[in-house]
Order: C-alpha cells, then sequence, then structure tokens
C-alpha cells in the first residue's frame, strides 16, 4: 500500500524523518517495501510568477515571449509553448536549477534565439495531474517570488507498505496514522469520518435496497446526494490520489477514491437518475448468466458470483467491477453512494476467476469490517459537499447493520511474559493495545480488553493480544536465549547417518552429486521400456502439473540421472560421473509409496586417465559394482548378485542386489536402446532403496580377535568351463577351504590359446591361518587337495601346474 | 688437550672423511680406522676406568654417542653410496597417479547439512515426513482457512481431492507431534512444491522446518536459537532483527532478517550500496513464530494442551540460504545440473 507521507503525518506526525518512521515501523509489523518521492525533488527554485506581457517569439509560430514576474528587482523572459498563457496570469514557474518531479534539472536555455530564464510549468509537469494541454493557471493572490510550496502541494516521500493479510485495517491511511501512533507514541488525530454531515433517520430518497445474500453481502450502506456539480477535483486532492498511486477522473470519483484511500473502505458512485426503478437488489448470479462489463467484455457468471440488479436487471459484479449503465457522467447530478461489505474469500475467488483485480476488490478480499463502511460514507459525504456542491439527503441505508459486537477478552500480563521471555509491565500492555483502538479496563490484575471493531477477525484470543504487546513494545528488547531442551538429544537416526556415509563414499570415489526433479513425463516409462503391469508404472499422477511432461512423480532416480547425464553431454563433457540421493515414488492407497534412493550413473571413462598410461576402464558394469561394494561395504551389508534382466538394462549384463533374500535394487549396464533416447554412449548405473539397505545394515560389529601366527600363501591357477561363474568358484573354495582359509583372492582371469577352447584360466590368491599354531606345509597341502576335488566335482574344474 | 676434546676432534675428522668417502671399499677403511677394534675412541672408552672419577660419565657418554653417531652416518653413507644414482630430481610437478579426482555433494545437500548439524548442536533430532502428503495434514492441522489462498489449484499441485504435494514441511510438525509427545526439539529438511516457474521460483525447492515445544519455550528462546544459527551459518558477528508478521500457524509470527555479511550497515567500503541487502544491511532469511495453540489444539491428544505447552516453530529456503552464502544469481542453476556448478561446491 503507498502511502504518502504528508498526508499521513497530518494525522500522525511523530518526530522522525520518512527513514525513520519507515524504519520504526518496519520493526512493528508494517514493512517498508520501499520508498520514493512523489512530485517535486526540493522546492528550491520554484516560484509564484505574475505574467506581465506575452508577445509571439519572432522565430517560432507556436512559441510565445513572456515577460514574467518572479520577485526579483528585474522581470525575467520565459519562453513559454503553451496555447493558454496570458498576460495577467498568475502561474507556477520554475527557475535554473530547479528539480522537476520528472527529473530534469531545468537550466537557463536558449529557444530560437532567445535565452528562456525558466519554464511555465503545467499541472502535468507538477505531477498534481495528467494535463498537459496548457501552463496550470492559479488563482490572482499570491505575491511574485512566493515559493511555489506555499500555494500548492509540492511534492511528497511517499512509502509503500507490505500489509500482512491479517490487517485489512492497514489499507487505509489513518490505520497506519494509528500503528505509527501506537510505535512512536506521537499524538493521533480524530479520525476523519468524525465529522459526519450526514444523518440517519429519512428515507435516503426513497431509494430501495434489498441483499439476497447476506452471506456474501452482510452490510450495505448507502447515500443519496443531489445537487451535484461533476467537475474537476481540487490540486491538493488529485496530489494526493496521484502519491498514492491512482489516476484523477472528477471530483466525485476521486472523493470516493480518496475516502477509500483514508478509511481502506472502497465506495461506489451510482448516477442515481439512470439507476432503474431507483432500486438496488443484490444477489447471487444465476449459472449461464452473462454480462457485459465496464470493459465492454461479456463474462459468463456463475452462482459464487454476486451481481448488483437494478428494475432492468444486473448492472455490475459487486464489489468486482462497476457497470456502464449507471456510471457517474459530466452531467450526473443525483447520486447514490454506496459503501458495502463483502465476504472476502468470495471476492478473491471471483476476482480471480474474472482476473479482474482492482484497488477495491484487493481490499475487499481480505475481509474488511462492516463497521468501516459507515466511516467511509462520512469521509464521501464532507467530500461530496466540500467539493462538488453536493447535498447530502436525510437517512441512511443501512442492509444488514454492524453485525455481532467483537468479544471481550482477558489478558493474563504474567502470560504475556511467560510466552514471550519478556519482562512488559501490565502498565505498558495497557498502554500499547490503548494505542491500537482496544478499551482496557484493569479487573483485579488482569486486563478485561475490548476489541475494536476492525480488529475483529483478527484479534480473538488472548495470545492474539500478546502480539500485539510483542510488536509495539519491541522485539529488538527481547533476550536472546536458548530453550531448556528437556531430553533433546541431538543425533542422527542410523538411515539418517547411513544416508549421509553412502553419499559421502562416492563423493569421495570423484562422483558429483546432482539434485534432479521430482517431476517426470508420462513417457518416460515407454522410454525405459517398462512392461505393462511392471511395478514402475504404478506411478503418482499430478491432477494439475505444470506441463503434461512434468505431471508424474519418478518412480526411479534414472529419470533424472538420465536427464542430467544428457545435459552435460550435450555441453561436450566426455565423462559422467553422477550420483543422486534423493526421493522416488509410486502410487499406493494413501498418499504414495516413497522411498529415499541412491543412484549412479556412469557413462564415458570409469576413471580419470593417469599420465602414466595404463589401461583406460570405461564405465561399465564392473566400474559401476565396484562403486556398490563401496558403499555396500560401508553401511556392512553383506549383498549378492542375482542375473535377472531388467527392462532398461542391457540383456545378460544386469542384476538385483540382493541382502539375503531381500532384494535392494538393481545394478547393470543400460540397454542401448535406452541409452539411445538420451544420446548416451555405453553407460552404467546402479540404484538402491537406503531404507532396506539401511534395514541389512550390521548393527554394531563385534570385536573377532586375530591371530599372530604367520599365514601361509599359496596361489592357485584353475580352468574351468567359461559359463561357471566366478563368484561359484569362489564360494567353492571357500567352503572346501575349512576354517583356516583366510583370504580369497582372485587376482587374474586369462582366456586364450593356453587354455582350452570354451574354458578361462581363474588366479587366485589363497592364504591359510590358524589362530593357535603355525600350520605346516602338509596341512595346507591338503587343504589345496581338498579345494582341488571340491572345484573338479563341482565345476569340472582343474588345477594348472 | 683433554679427552671430551679429543673425542671431538675425532668426531669431526671422522664426518668429513665419510662425507667425503666414495666407494664402499674407501668406507670401510674408515670404520676400521674410527671405530675398529683397536682404534682410538673404542680405546679410549675402555680406559674410562681409569681416569679421575669426576670425569668419567662426561666421557663415557660423549665417546658413546660420537660412536653411535658415527656408525649411523657411516650406515647412511653407505646406502647412498649403494642406491646409486643419488641426487636423481622428479618432476614434482607432474599430478598424483592414479589420479584420485575430488567428488562433489550438490550444494544443496552441502547446505542442509550445514543448517543440520547446527541443530544437532543444539539438540534438535531430524524428522521427516512424506512429500506426497494429506491435505489435512498440509494445511488443516496448521490453521489454515479453508478459503486460504494457498489451497487454490495454483498454489498446491494436488493428486486428488485430500492429497497434495507438501507446499512445505511444516506437515511434518504435525507428524512429529502425533508421534512423540513434549518435550519436541525436531528439524525436518525436505523436498516441497508449489505451482511457480521463474529465476526465483522453481516448482520444487527445499526447506528446514524447526520446532521447540517444551516447558516454557519462550519467543525469546526463538530469538537465541536462530541467533546461534546465523552466527553459524553466516559469520560469528552476525545479529538478528525480528520482524512481526503474520503466518496462520503461528501467533505471534514474525519475519526473521540476518544482518548482512557482505556490508557495513548497507554499503560497501567503496561507498557503494551492498548489492546482496539492496542497501538495507539486513538479508531476510526466514519465517518463525510461537507455535498457534490452535496447531496444539489440533494434537490435543497427543500431549500437546494448548494452555499448558508452548513452543515456537521456523522454516526457512535452503536455496536462497545458499545463494545468500555464495551468490547463486538464479535458482534454476541447482537443478540443471551442470557438472560446472555442480564441481565448484560440496568437494569431498
Amino acid at each position: 500500500m503507498l502511502v504518502p507521507v504528508e498526508w499521513l503525518r497530518e494525522y500522525c506526525d511523530p518526530p522522525l524523518s520518512t527513514e525513520e518512521l519507515a524504519a520504526r515501523l518496519t520493526l512493528t509489523g508494517t514493512k517498508d517495501e520501499r520508498s520514493f518521492r512523489y512530485g517535486a525533488k526540493k522546492p528550491d527554485h520554484l516560484v509564484v510568477g505574475f505574467v506581465r506581457s506575452v508577445a509571439q517569439h519572432p522565430n517560432a509560430d507556436r512559441l510565445r515571449v513572456c515577460t514574467v514576474d518572479v520577485g526579483e528587482a528585474e522581470p525575467v523572459t520565459i519562453v513559454c509553448g503553451a496555447p493558454n498563457v496570458a498576460a495577467g496570469q498568475t502561474v507556477a514557474v520554475a527557475r535554473p536549477g530547479a528539480e522537476l518531479p520528472d527529473g530534469r534539472t531545468l537550466t537557463a536555455a536558449k529557444l530560437r534565439g532567445i535565452v528562456s530564464e525558466g519554464m511555465i510549468l503545467s499541472e502535468d509537469e507538477l505531477a498534481l495531474g495528467s494535463d498537459h494541454s496548457g501552463i496550470l493557471v492559479l488563482a490572482q493572490g499570491p505575491t511574485p517570488g512566493t515559493p511555489l510550496s506555499e500555494v500548492l502541494p509540492s511534492g511528497t516521500d511517499v512509502i509503500e507498505f507490505e500489509i500482512t493479510p491479517n490487517r485489512p485495517d492497514c489499507l487505509g491511511i489513518y490505520g497506519i496514522a494509528r500503528e505509527a501512533h501506537a510505535s512512536t507514541a506521537a499524538p493521533l488525530a480524530a479520525p476523519p469520518w468524525s465529522d459526519d454531515p450526514g444523518t440517519f433517520s429519512g428515507d435516503a430518497g426513497g431509494v430501495k435496497v434489498t441483499v439476497e445474500c447476506p452471506d456474501l453481502c452482510p452490510r450495505f450502506t448507502a447515500r443519496v446526494f443531489d445537487q451535484v456539480t461533476i467537475g474537476e477535483s481540487p490540486l491538493w486532492l488529485k496530489a494526493r490520489l496521484l502519491a498514492a498511486g491512482m489516476r484523477p477522473i472528477s471530483n466525485v470519483v476521486d472523493s470516493t477514491n480518496y475516502a477509500m484511500l483514508l478509511s481502506g473502505q472502497p465506495l461506489h458512485a451510482f448516477d442515481l437518475d439512470r439507476v432503474a426503478g431507483a432500486e438496488l437488489t443484490i444477489r447471487r448470479a444465476r449459472a449461464g448468466e452473462t454480462l457485459e462489463t465496464l470493459d465492454g467484455q461479456v463474462r459468463e457468471l456463475d452462482s459464487d458470483l454476486v451481481v448488483i440488479d437494478d428494475a432492468d436487471g444486473p448492472t455490475s459484479i459487486a464489489a468486482i467491477m462497476g457497470g456502464a449503465r449507471s456510471e457517474v457522467s459530466d452531467s450526473t447530478t443525483r447520486i447514490l453512494l454506496e459503501a458495502a461489505n463483502w465476504d472476502g474469500a468470495n471476492i478473491q475467488r471471483s476476482a480471480l476467476r474474472l482476473g479482474l483485480r482492482s484497488e477495491a476488490s484487493a481490499r475487499f478480499e481480505k475481509g474488511l469490517s462492516p463497521g468501516q463502511t459507515l466511516e467511509a460514507l462520512a469521509v464521501t459525504t464532507k467530500l461530496l459537499i466540500d467539493l462538488c456542491g453536493a447535498r447530502v439527503l436525510p437517512g441512511t441505508i443501512d442492509v444488514g447493520g454492524p453485525g455481532p459486537d467483537a468479544p471481550q477478552l482477558t489478558l493474563q500480563p504474567d502470560r504475556v511474559n511467560r510466552l514471550l521471555g519478556s519482562e512488559i509491565p501490565s502498565e505498558r500492555c495497557e498502554e500499547i493495545l490503548a494505542a491500537l483502538g482496544f478499551d482496557v479496563l484493569e479487573v483485579d490484575g488482569a486486563l478485561r480488553v475490548h476489541v475494536p471493531h476492525f480488529r475483529r477477525r483478527d484479534v480473538t484470543r488472548e495470545v492474539d493480544l500478546i502480539e500485539e504487546v510483542a510488536r509495539i513494545d519491541g522485539l529488538d528488547r527481547l533476550p536472546a536465549t536458548l530453550p531448556p531442551r528437556n531430553g533433546a538429544a541431538g543425533l542422527l537416526t542410523q538411515p539418517q547417518r547411513l544416508r549421509r556415509l553412502a553419499e559421502d563414499a562416492l563423493a569421495a570415489r570423484g562422483l558429483s552429486e546432482i539434485v534432479g526433479w521430482s517431476f517426470a513425463d508420462p513417457a518416460l516409462l515407454d522410454r525405459l521400456r517398462l512392461p505393462a503391469g511392471d511395478r514402475m508404472r504404478n506411478v503418482v499422477t499430478i491432477d494439475n502439473p505444470l506441463s503434461q511432461s512434468l505431471s508424474i512423480m519418478r518412480p526411479t532416480l534414472l529419470a533424472s540421472l538420465l536427464d542430467a547425464a544428457r545435459y552435460n553431454v550435450s555441453r561436450d563433457v566426455d565423462d559422467v560421473r553422477i550420483f543422486e540421493s534423493g526421493t522416488v515414488y509410486r502410487a499406493a492407497d494413501v498418499l504414495a509409496d516413497e522411498h529415499h534412493a541412491l543412484g549412479v550413473l556412469l557413462t564415458g571413462a570409469a576413471a580419470p586417465a593417469s599420465w602414466r598410461g595404463g589401461p583406460r576402464h570405461e564405465a561399465d558394469f564392473f566400474a559401476a559394482k565396484g562403486l556398490l561394494e563401496a558403499v555396500l561395504g560401508i553401511a556392512g551389508v553383506e549383498f549378492s548378485l542375482e542375473r535377472t534382466d531388467w527392462a532398461f538394462l542391457y540383456p545378460g549384463r544386469s542384476a538385483a542386489v540382493l541382502a539375503g533374500e531381500q532384494r535392494l535394487g538393481f545394478i547393470g549396464e543400460l540397454h542401448p536402446g535406452v541409452a539411445a533416447l538420451w544420446e548416451l554412449g555405453a553407460t552404467a548405473v546402479w540404484a538402491l532403496d537406503l531404507g532396506l539397505v539401511a534395514g541389512a545394515a550390521a548393527s554394531t560389529t563385534a570385536y573377532k580377535a586375530f591371530a599372530s601366527f604367520p599365514a601361509l600363501r599359496e596361489d592357485l591357477a584353475i580352468v574351468v568351463p567359461e559359463t561357471v561363474a566366478v563368484g561359484d568358484v569362489i564360494a567353492t573354495v571357500r567352503a572346501a577351504g575349512g576354517r583356516d582359509l583366510e583370504t580369497v583372492e582372485l587376482f587374474d582371469v586369462y582366456a586364450g590359446e593356453q587354455v582350452l577352447p570354451g574354458h578361462v584360466s581363474l588366479a587366485l590368491h589363497l592364504e591359510f591361518r590358524a589362530d593357535d599354531r603355525t600350520l605346516t606345509d602338509d596341512e595346507v597341502a591338503t587343504e589345496r587337495a581338498a579345494i582341488a576335488k571340491a572345484l573338479a566335482e563341482r565345476h569340472g574344474g582343474e588345477l594348472r601346474a | 688437550m683433554t679427552a671430551l676434546d679429543r673425542i671431538a676432534e675425532l668426531q669431526r675428522e671422522a664426518e668429513a672423511a665419510i662425507a667425503g668417502a666414495t666407494d664402499p671399499k674407501q668406507l670401510e677403511g674408515l670404520r676400521l680406522h674410527y671405530l675398529g677394534r683397536k682404534s682410538e675412541l673404542p680405546m679410549l672408552l675402555r680406559g674410562v676406568g681409569s681416569l679421575d672419577p669426576s670425569q668419567r660419565v662426561a666421557v663415557g657418554s660423549a665417546g658413546n654417542q660420537t660412536r653411535k653417531q658415527l656408525e649411523a652416518m657411516i650406515s647412511a653413507r653407505e646406502a647412498e653410496l649403494a642406491g646409486g644414482e643419488i641426487g636423481e630430481r622428479l618432476d614434482i610437478s607432474l599430478p598424483g597417479s592414479p589420479p584420485a579426482p575430488t567428488g562433489h555433494l550438490h550444494l544443496i545437500t552441502e547446505t542442509r547439512r550445514d543448517i543440520e548439524d547446527v541443530f544437532l548442536g543444539l539438540g534438535f533430532s531430524i524428522a521427516e515426513g512424506p512429500e506426497v502428503e494429506h491435505v489435512e495434514y498440509n494445511f488443516d492441522a496448521l490453521n489454515t482457512d479453508l478459503t486460504h489462498p494457498s489451497r487454490a489449484r495454483t498454489d498446491t499441485f494436488y493428486i486428488d481431492d485430500a492429497t497434495v504435494l507438501r507446499v512445505h514441511t511444516s506437515p511434518v510438525q504435525v507428524r512429529a507431534m502425533i508421534a512423540q509427545p513434549p518435550p519436541l526439539y525436531v528439524i525436518a529438511p525436505g523436498r516441497v512444491y508449489r505451482p511457480d516457474n521463474d529465476a526465483t521460483h522453481t516448482p520444487q525447492f527445499h526447506q528446514i522446518e524447526g520446532l521447540a515445544v517444551d516447558d516454557g519455550v519462550t519467543l525469546a528462546d526463538l530469538k537465541g536459537t536462530l541467533l546461534a544459527f546465523a552466527r553459524q551459518i553466516f559469520g560469528e558477528d552476525r545479529e538478528v532483527l525480528l520482524r512481526p508478521h503474520y503466518f496462520p500457524f503461528t501467533e505471534p509470527s514474525v519475519e526473521v532478517d540476518v544482518s548482512c555479511f557482505n556490508c557495513a550497515s548497507g554499503y560497501l567500503r567503496d561507498g557503494s550500496l551492498c548489492p546482496l541487502c539492496k542497501g538495507s544491511g539486513w538479508l531476510e532469511v526466514l519465517g518463525a513464530g510461537m507455535v498457534d495453540p490452535n496447531v496444539f489444539a489440533y494434537v490435543k491428544d497427543y500431549g500437546y494442551d494448548p494452555e499448558s505447552v508452548t513452543g515456537f516453530a521456523f522454516g526457512m529456503g535452503i536455496e536462497r540460504i545458499a545463494m545468500l552464502r555464495h551468490g547463486i544469481p538464479d535458482l534454476r542453476l541447482y537443478f540443471d545440473n551442470d557438472l560446472r556448478f555442480l564441481r565448484q561446491f560440496g568437494a569431498r
């Protein structure tokens, strides 16, 4: 809300600069969004002038050369292009050095050969209106040379305040003045509606108002005026409207807008002679009904919208847009002035639905107090009488009335301090609440508080009163303490710790973490070749997505990992090694089936090359498996892989990751057809459900004694058919090797000339150690023989010499 | 010449000779000459017993020390000579091999963990909740009016009429209170969703919610907690400013500013306006307040009687904190996952 400070100071004028005032109000909850200067930047060099004579410019048809008395010893010469300039006028003059509202600084300038020592100003150039057709002619009287600021509004600081939705009472200048009063203790002037020339007895010219939907229109008040003369508003009023961001239109409309800006309550003036039957009916629109609004659009209505009818049917959409039919015009002489209260939520929905938001609807949608209607009527009544020569007819129409009284609340001062941790005395609480317009009475140490009508929605409980005390007393005065923290622990849970460990493990191995979108394209499911009925097809679908391509929640981290890989590869990054730690979603009966997943994607080289050479390892199954081993090793999970074909993985190069019987996730090389859709070459991936990993993780590790007797080392080369899995061979070796076999390590796999076709040679490194003695060569030879026998029987394996 | 002087002289002489030796044979000769059974130093040591008692200890220890040093020096020189190419220089500017590349946590993860660690240190635990959430927990339980605009389909993603993508981490407050009676100290980091998409709004972003409910928790406690947070995250000289504000689920409600770490009271050293705080000297960082009694009323049956417990709650955006700390110009950078962005932060 734009608040011209000059206007604000009419009601509350603390001894603070604009900046200080804005800062103070910010600290008490009315936040200063920005402030600026409206109108003349400073009053210097702007003076009253008297035009002595006007002569045609010798070199320009449209310019005149004026001799202007500006209060100096000699009159000055000013070249003026306005058609209405004439001798004998009192005018506004800018002398060289003046800073004009548009930012220009005036200098003496030669215009077609004649030096102009200033400028005669128009309304527009003074930011007092939009009229640029000619110069502004002032009333006769002021002596030439008088500072312009003494006869005209000369610019004002403007503060734009952010008003929180609970404070519609601050959507008017007087409401802000009340805040300034409470915040600074500067006196508050009587409200502008305390002087009401209107009356409450009389039939208000016989106008009839019927409200058919009191739920949406709790109060409708109106007055009738005659002898209205439509014209321009005075400069002071135009200046205030402009500074507050509204355009002056005519004295009647400006009066209603002025009253709205001051009181916060919007009003509407009807030309009573154009209100058919001199009657208004406020009702819900009928579904399908159409109405042509002021902007010329034909709009289809529904029963959530409220319309105002006269005897000829609908004239306007209540609180949102007036109707052209009964609009005030230059010939208007009789006015029906309305100030009504509407259901805020309904107005908000309606304004949003119609795409019509105005200063008025923005106020109504916050839910104003029914009490504000009469305040705004009073302010406008006075203005219409003073500015438009109007006569107010006796009586005030009031349908609905002020509504129930606001409740009476009790404030226990010790509860204030118990909630805030402050030491605010009871008298201070009382003082603050009184300054904010609450009636406070001390009864037995407690404060009995009567809430004013304009805070009725916002302040309904003791805690709401405590907030008032807290903010006005100043949160800057609160001490900074720490809570008692009874029973507080401050520990990560085991799954949370594991998540961090796993992420760190991957980052420590050179991977970069991505954070992808939860949203995915439903086409993802087909692109991943998921068969009908696949679990991952059971997705969560957003009912109102930003777009179709962002309409499902990702069922796998592959969605974002693949997108991120493509993004980087398309920017000429050859080797992408990334991981993501995040939620994936599948549909469920209640909410969704969500789990925290950890996923890895590698494409290009599996590791950066060394300058010492060595083979380049591609990002393949085994590169991915190494990382999987690292993460599950850190988690202390014993896992196995089970050959499984996944639709999106390379057949024969993919597996399920198991901990016992529990499936933790998948690993494999990406199906080339899938990789191609993301413009990727050979790519390896895995993903795990970290919740399941945490469940399978070892808890506390128990100490195992290690023997100090020396180990005997043996290397074993064995030839097996290539169809035999190395993992099975190792398992056989372990089983046959007995309890003294400590370590089995694969260090070479060979297939080639020296091995039978269809066979591979595996080289294993074995370590035997007993925990109670030094093993002998004979003992190890026995174990070795047992291993050889088992390998031959189970896998057709043959030891190589 | 005293025995001690003679030992020192022998040591100097022998050291020079050993350093100058150029082949193992010569070195062996030196060993015999200085340390052999019949050589001077061992003889001297054997004769210690005949010295004046006042000198025995000093001479004995000096002699033994010299003998040990000379032995070590001969061995070292021997090793050097055996090693042959002494003085071969490495190009120490070559990179390590094999390369051990540095990986990176995402800036959001790094920032989130930094914030988590502050609150873990203050005694808070980390609570979690689903992202696909009940309308009831997301709005109703948090005292959000049925007509509140945030419920509109323009402001919230709906799965169905009763289910949304949570618009804030606040429903975890409700879940945490249902799960555990007071005292309760939790933070809830997580992903949240709102249908906006531009440089300053992404449809998904991350928040950290905080909730403390205990006997006699005050607004001053909130201030102290957030001051501790601000100092650990933005620097030890930081101050906090609480400005009254409005949120449906807290009363009183505040917005919390942290004094700008980039400038002094809004201006840089060269006198220009600080681009970070735009000259205000303060950075708007989070929203907070005392838990509204209506929120407690919703979980009253779980031990949260609005008449007897008090608590504070706060919520902050992780992207915003990271943006302020690292000068990130556009929120969308977080989710593009350009490696040139990712590699700038969170090195591990």
